[in-house]
């Protein structure tokens, strides 16, 4: 390991409410949860950091259920606890897809759905199904909660609206129909990151977000308007091309990400006549 | 710290950042968990907390208070899996064998290819082109 942990500070919370007020006082604090981004960042020694709140043992971050009819998942929620909640198969089955591809076993049983919103990646795999499913980030200090769209919630690279102050403690996705649609393309079927990824939903107007193709998870509203309007999925195709900044980067090019995304809008269009 | 190690109540004196890996490896003379990437690509350091798989290498020692913890020298050295990686070829190097073993742990007996494969898609072996690993999971 790179790292050197000799000079790092771990706070242990007990509760929702010890954990916040930790946060007001000490707005350095940085929250761990299951760590699959962090300790990897600790092990490459390029973790900045030096304090942190370890949210681990705080169990009323875990819950999933229907508050009014918007679904909610508690942001340590687990990417296993996910694959296995019935709620979750039944009102967001394309979050479930995501959550299988994401990683092996090992990150399923740690990595959690708040960590992946915090880490903020382009590629974060959960985040173009919450985009498309219109989800709420629920964000909460010691003193006030506040909502934000997912949409709204990134404002550049890794760039977010969270304060230091503040944890992301659930994400509330409203009831919605249409058929849901989910597809990563990675270099192999587990642990890769994507190369782009994509989630859609068939409604009268569909709803299509896209991963790895631009600074932050985006939405396509100019080429759902498009399929809205009746128009040939052909053009529906060159509108993206417009609307997605993908880039050259180790794991890419901007020329493929350009095609596959296109490719991808074609698949869901076709599958889910 | 105390948690539970192998079926016995320990109590270990570590950094609460420390990597699980390494208070195995250092504090507790566990060496049977191997260090590979270090990053949660390659399973070579899985271990069970609670009966769940996990890499080592990035759970901080202080997320298993209380927890049970499960190395490959829990399981003493006969169980079924490790008599069948033996017997089906399933280690050469060695190195991914620990972590394949526990990865595997979790998905019962004689479970099926296809939940073998996703059981293992976190693990990385290059040495066996993982069809003895295979054969010998879905034996025990």
């Amino acid at each position: 390991m790179k790292g050197v942990i000799a000079g790092l500070e771990m706070r242990e919370p007990s509760s929702l409410d010890e954990a916040l007020s930790a946060m007001r006082n000490d707005p350095s604090l940085v929250p761990l949860a299951g760590c699959t981004d962090l300790y990897v960042a600790l092990n490459f020694g390029t973790l900045e950091s030096t304090r942190f709140l370890n949210l681990w043992s705080i169990d009323e971050l875990r819950v999933i259920e229907k508050s009014n009819d918007a679904l909610s998942i508690g942001a340590l929620t687990t990417y296993k606890s996910i694959i296995q909640s019935k709620l979750v198969r039944k009102r967001l089955p394309m979050l479930i897809s995501a959550a299988r591809e994401i990683g092996g076993a090992q990150i399923h049983n740690r990595g959690t759905l708040g960590g992946n919103i915090a880490n903020g990646s382009p590629a974060g795999d959960t985040l173009p199904v919450l985009a498309a499913a219109d989800a709420t980030v629920v964000m909460r200090s010691a003193d006030a909660e506040r909502r934000v769209p997912l949409t709204q919630f990134y404002t550049g690279y890794r760039k977010s609206v969270l304060r230091a102050d503040e944890l992301i403690v659930a994400v509330e996705i409203p009831s919605f129909s249409g058929k849901q649609w989910f597809r990563k393309v990675g270099t192999r079927a587990a642990q890769a990151i994507s190369k782009v990824v994509m989630a859609a939903v068939r409604s009268p107007r569909p709803r299509i977000a896209l991963g790895s193709v631009a600074p932050t998870v985006i939405r396509l509203p100019m080429t759902e308007g498009a399929l809205e309007e009746g128009a040939p999925i052909q053009e529906a195709q060159r509108i993206l091309m417009d609307e997605i900044s993908p880039i050259d980067d180790m794991r890419s090019t901007e020329e493929y990400r350009r095609r596959v995304a296109s490719n991808l809008l074609g698949r869901f269009w076709a599958e889910t006549e | 710290m105390i948690f539970t190690l192998n079926a016995a109540t320990v109590d270990v004196d570590a950094h609460p950042m420390k990597r699980l890996l390494d208070v195995l490896r250092e504090e507790c003379g566990l060496t049977g968990t191997k260090e590979g990437c270090g990053e949660g690509e390659c399973g070579a350091c899985t271990v069970l907390i609670d009966d769940a798989a996990v890499c080592a290498c990035l759970v901080p020692f202080a997320q298993v208070r209380d927890a049970r913890v499960t190395t490959i020298e829990g399981l003493g050295g006969d169980h079924p899996l490790q008599r069948a990686f033996a017997e089906e070829g399933g280690a050469q190097c060695g190195i991914c064998t620990p972590g394949m073993i526990m990865a595997a742990l979790p998905l019962g007996e004689k479970p099926s290819l296809r939940k073998v494969r996703e059981g293992l898609a976190g693990n990385l072996c290059r040495c066996t082109g993982y069809e003895a690993i295979y054969r010998a999971v879905r034996k025990a």
